[in-house]
């Protein structure tokens, strides 16, 4: 049973790919850009998401409503659009606005203590703690054993 | 011999406390201090003046349109024209940006009037920007606030402000003779500091002049 429904699911499909040859060019290259369209939207919707809308509080441009965050998403698409890369168009915002404009700040350079910082506090909290814990747990010298 | 100990071990218990007691005090001191020193230090810092990478980098070039030439006696362009930043290299420019719906611009606008006039005629030349405004809102607020002896242009797409990294209005930018930004002031500007960074800029080239001339 579930073998016939394999095979019937199956033929389907190649039947819709044959349809889908079928399609003349024209349509196909409205599909193209409409799937085009669609992969820009996704990648100026990520850069967007990573920028800092700078007349508002914590919120990026992808989410602020502000119209100077829709200008900035409008800058953001038109760069993409034009084949540069997502890390072009978040250097062009840095080299206006500053590393400040990045909702993360970067992993290098004196911003990356951001993620060392607690990582190395934590490395030293377990040192210190293991240290502690070995004195208090140690057993009493001879001495005082004896006496 | 134990009549000798006893006195003895509470002696070395107590020099031991002593001691567990400044070992404590010292590590609350080296933790509490830096920890301290680092929440005053961010107590003298204004979180909303964020520094801008400009100063120091050549202007971003634009070409916006003047829909308010201003009062000047003779005005070089009309309402229309279109201003190009690269055709006024060789002069200290002052931009700068504001908004009708702007409180803190009305309370700057005197400042730039006087400022403004007193280098009207000389190569210091004042722009307006109208940021995220109509142009009708601007002319309607300058007609109302007094108008300045210098054009206002419009950035319809905001496209100058986002190039000049604008958090908000007012904000002003100070461009030297040599096409770089020379100081950047967020929020409105003072007589003092304005005439003083204007100066500054013009005795630059002065000086420059001087040293370069035969």
């Amino acid at each position: 049973m579930i073998k016939r429904l394999l095979i019937v699911v199956a033929l389907g499909m190649l039947g819709s790919r044959a349809e889908a040859q079928a399609k003349p060019q024209p349509q196909l290259a409205a599909l193209d850009s409409v799937l085009s369209d669609s992969a820009l939207d996704a990648q100026t919707r990520t850069v967007a998401s990573q920028l800092r809308c700078p007349v508002c509080q914590g919120l990026s441009i992808q989410d602020s409503p502000a119209e100077l965050a829709q200008q900035m998403r409008a800058i953001a698409r038109q760069q993409l659009a034009e084949g540069r890369s997502p890390e072009d168009v978040r250097k062009y915002f840095i080299a206006r606005y500053g590393e400040w404009i990045l909702m993360a700040p970067p992993t290098h350079g004196f911003s990356s203590l951001v993620y060392l910082g607690p990582l190395l506090l934590l490395i030293g909290g377990v040192v210190v703690l293991t240290i502690a814990l070995r004195r208090w747990t140690a057993p009493p010298p001879e001495d005082a054993i004896a006496n | 011999m134990p009549e000798w100990r006893i006195p003895t071990e509470g002696a070395e218990r107590r020099r031991e406390e002593l001691s567990m007691k400044w070992r404590s005090s010292f590590i609350a001191v080296a933790v509490g201090v830096p920890v301290l020193a680092l929440f005053g230090f961010g107590l003298t810092r204004d979180p909303g003046n964020i520094p801008s990478p400009l100063p120091g980098r050549q202007a971003p070039e634009f070409s916006l349109v003047s829909f308010s030439t201003g009062n000047t006696p003779k005005p070089t362009l009309a309402v229309g024209d279109t201003v190009r930043l690269s055709a006024l290299r060789g002069r200290v420019v002052v931009l700068n940006f504001w908004a009708s719906w702007c409180l803190a611009c009305r309370g700057e606008h005197p400042t730039l009037l006087t400022v403004g006039q007193m280098y009207a005629g000389t190569d210091v030349r004042f722009l307006g920007v109208l940021y995220n405004d109509s142009p009708e809102n601007g002319k309607r607020w300058l007609t109302e606030m007094g108008m300045t002896p210098y054009p206002s242009l419009t950035d319809p797409s905001e496209h100058t402000a986002i190039d000049y990294g604008l958090y908000g209005v007012p904000e002003t930018f100070i461009i030297g003779r040599d096409g770089r930004v020379a100081y950047k002031q967020t929020g409105p500007v003072s007589d003092s500091l304005l005439i003083a960074q204007i100066e500054k800029l013009r005795g630059d080239t002065a000086a420059t002049a001087g040293r370069t001339s035969p």
